[in-house]
């Protein structure tokens, strides 16, 4: 009996050995034994979680965005968009205002730095002593000093400079109003027939794209250019303007109502020194006009300038990087300086630039976080700020922040990815 | 043997747990150390603040160092921990501090969800409103489509929409992360009204080019009854801190200052000299020397004498006690303590 148990034992240990030795299969049982570790660590982490919030007596959930939120804000693009009076806005409208607060100024953000960005780095391989020296001196000054206290030094500059709530300050004409409650501009005001108008522009729109493709057809079987951009400019703006007149001029310009403290309101009463000054459009109190708080101005331009000079940096490296063989090449078919550029040194430049562009419009995205500093209320402000301190649900609050960068980044990530193919060399 | 080992480990987790547990008996654990660990604020001028010197001054200061005088005889015997207003729960109930006579408001959550116990009220504060004097508004009546700077994250924010709704006005709420900007952004003119409470108001108001140019309004637009606190479950350690505030509301009352205690001992009044500690037992009721409050009052001084040194009309924030809730309940106000008897 002994015997035999024993040599089955030897031949099952036999068995196992020769397992133990298989790379292949001590491979996957480490493998496997890492991942039990890795789930078994996220479940005690979520348990422990849980179990302590269930201590605490603290809710947990996402119930409280049905709840309405008790609390004002200050007027901007997502008050415009979503319900935000204070009574009435449900945690979920403050979420969204957060979030189109957020979008809002970093697109816009992401326009001008691009466009700024573009300009300052060829500037800085320009032959001119002036314009070099310039755009040198703008992007050692600027990236070099931290964002956060160039976002103080715009918005307490616009707020010291601007000329107090009360003294009637216009641009261009009486266009624009400025102070230090903002910038006041007109607002569009549609009537019937602007919808005809709006057809007229679509339609040229497909116009100007069939007839860019058939000249670029015509380019490369006879070699003969057309002046597209002219053309199609021309066409966008005649045919739109000239069916806006035939229609009887279906629009008109709103401007911002400015009222003096002894100005007398509907209601008989003295407008006084509290509401003197251009009146403000917001949420439960329609005014004519619209208006930009110096808040968004000041945490758009810090934002802008800072990136602009990164971007300055990468477009000038992207430049460098194409060959002088190329511009020679170019400048011995007798193509022009002009064309050289449009058509020889930027479209391969662009290979280079693209990919560490995307990261700067990653960086501005999350940058714009820093506007909670000087009360913009983007994501941060407004929901983990004022509306996490009434709720107190961290976790729930946080993931949800998280999840807006992850989702805004991703989507800017797959944009440039998508516009950087398009760019790629295609090789014949 | 083994037995023996087990029960002296069980002996010795058992006092482990009771060791973590912030000691039920904290007026014991304070005789051992010597001296009080008293949690403050991280500087609110008259209330809690440091001077060049190191030394800590205000109102909030003096009510710990009158619970030094009464269970050790000497006011110094007190050390201040600075705290944030995130952290002040936290260190208290972790035993990290004794008391906490940091500017606390008292509300009926923190009462009873965060196991505190609040030994009574040492200033009745508000939140307030302050405008530059020159646009001439004498009420917050007159602040309809005003535009407001505040702190984010704090009550001020749903106070004020509260009472602009109530009153159906509207407004412009700017909210900055830190104290300062706010300040800054008044004080440049983008709002024309500064709210938080009307004690902060009168201590940033410092803060401002010119402090004379502006006008804190009436109106008290919530009530923040500020006070100290204690761990709940020790009703010992409650009654010391308690009492010890009381006593200073009526040595006022009774008319004891740090300059006259000595000789009020020898009073006619029977209440003075229960408070005194030279008629009846009270000290020792309390666990305490009998002269508990004769310590408290000569070496801190009464409750009147703390205020005006500390946040009086003759201090820089100028906050007069006449006519207003923090007088005494005789002159008006709602400073009032049950008796010593």
């Amino acid at each position: 009996m002994t015997s035999t148990t024993a040599s089955e034992q030897s031949e099952d240990s036999g068995g196992l050995t020769s397992l133990l030795y298989d790379p292949k299969a001590r491979g996957l049982v480490f493998q496997v034994l890492l991942l039990a570790a890795v789930v078994a660590f996220f479940a005690w982490i979520l348990d422990n979680t849980i179990t302590n919030l269930a201590d605490a007596e603290k809710r947990s959930g996402f119930g409280f965005l049905g709840e309405t939120s008790g609390f004002r804000m200050l007027t901007t693009l997502g008050t415009f968009m979503v319900e935000s009076r204070a009574g009435v806005a449900t945690y979920l409208d403050v979420f969204w205002i957060g979030v189109i607060n957020t979008l809002a100024v970093s697109v816009i953000g992401i326009i001008a730095a691009t466009l700024l960005g573009f300009i300052i780095g060829i500037f800085r391989l320009s032959t001119n002593v002036v314009l070099r020296g310039f755009a040198t001196a703008y992007v050692e000054l600027l990236r070099n000093i931290p964002l956060l206290l160039q976002i103080f030094f715009w918005y307490f500059l616009l707020i010291e400079l601007l000329p107090g709530k009360r003294e009637r300050v216009q641009l261009a004409g009486d266009v624009f109003g400025i102070n230090k409650f903002g910038l006041f501009g007109p607002y569009p005001q549609f009537f019937e027939g602007f919808g005809t108008v709006v057809w007229a522009f679509i339609g040229t729109a497909l116009l100007v794209w069939a007839l860019s493709w058939a000249m670029k057809k015509r380019q490369e079987a006879t070699g003969r250019p057309f002046p597209m951009f002219w053309v199609g400019l021309a066409l966008l703006v005649a045919i739109p303007l000239a069916t806006f007149y035939a229609m009887g001029a279906p629009m008109e310009w709103e401007f911002a109502n400015f009222r003096a403290a002894d100005d007398l309101m509907p209601d008989g009463r003295k407008v006084g020194p509290i509401r003197a000054g251009f009146e403000t459009p917001s949420a439960g109190n329609p005014a004519p006009g619209i208006v930009i708080k110096p808040e968004f101005i000041a945490l758009w331009l810090a934002l802008s300038l800072y990136t602009a000079s990164f971007i300055a940096e990468i477009v000038r490296a992207g430049i460098l990087a194409v060959p002088g063989g190329q511009t020679e090449a170019a400048k011995a078919l007798g193509i022009s300086p002009t064309v050289t550029l449009r058509k020889v040194i930027i479209p391969q430049a662009m290979r280079v630039i693209i990919p560490p562009l995307t990261s700067q419009f990653l960086n501005l995205t999350k940058n714009s976080s820093l506007a909670v500093a000087i009360a913009y209320p983007d994501i941060v402000s407004v929901f983990a700020g004022t509306a996490l301190n009434q709720v107190g649900q961290e976790i729930e609050m946080i993931f949800m922040m998280m999840m807006v960068y992850l989702l805004i980044s991703l989507g800017t990530a797959a944009f440039m990815n998508w516009f950087n193919d398009r760019m790629m060399l295609v090789e014949r | 043997m083994k037995l023996r080992y087990a029960l002296g480990a069980l002996t010795a987790i058992g006092m482990a747990a009771g060791a973590s547990a912030a000691s039920a008996d904290t007026l014991e654990d304070i005789k051992a150390k010597g001296s009080i660990q008293c949690g403050v604020s991280q500087g609110l001028p008259g209330f809690s603040s440091q001077d060049d010197a190191g030394n800590w001054t205000g109102i909030d200061v003096d009510f710990c160092r009158g619970v030094a005088a009464a269970v050790f005889g000497d006011a110094d015997a007190v050390k201040f921990t600075p705290l944030s207003a995130k952290e002040r729960f936290t260190a208290l109930s972790s035993g990290e501090v004794d008391i906490l006579s940091r500017n606390t408001t008292w509300t009926m959550t923190r009462d009873t969800q965060l196991g505190l116990n609040f030994a009574g009220v040492n200033y009745y504060d508000g939140q307030g409103m302050m405008v530059p004097s020159e646009l001439g508004v004498t009420s917050a009546t007159e602040l309809d489509g005003a535009s407001i700077c505040t702190n984010t994250g704090t009550t001020t924010e749903l106070n004020i929409t509260d009472y602009f709704r109530a009153n159906n006005m509207s407004f412009e709420l700017v909210a900055f992360e830190k104290a300062d900007e706010v300040v800054a952004a008044y004080d440049s003119g983008r709002c024309q009204v500064y709210t938080t409470d009307r004690s902060g108001l009168a201590a940033q108001r410092l803060k401002l080019a010119d402090p004379e140019a502006h006008t804190v309004l009436p109106e008290v637009i919530s009530k923040e009854p500020l006070g100290p606190v204690v761990r709940q479950g020790d009703d010992t350690w409650f009654n010391i801190v308690k009492w010890t505030l009381n006593a200073m509301i009526n040595a006022e009352e009774l008319g004891v200052t740090s300059a006259n205690a000595a000789e009020m001992a020898d009073s006619d009044n029977p209440n003075i000299k229960r408070l005194l500690g030279t008629e009846g037992t009270f000290g020792e009721q309390l666990g305490l020397p009998n002269d508990w409050a004769m310590q408290v009052i000569s070496q801190v001084g009464n409750y009147g004498e703390s205020y005006e040194a500390n946040v009086g009309a003759n201090t820089p924030l100028k906050l007069a006690r006449e006519g207003s809730v923090n007088a005494l309940w005789t002159n008006g106000g709602l400073i009032y303590a049950p008796p010593i008897r």
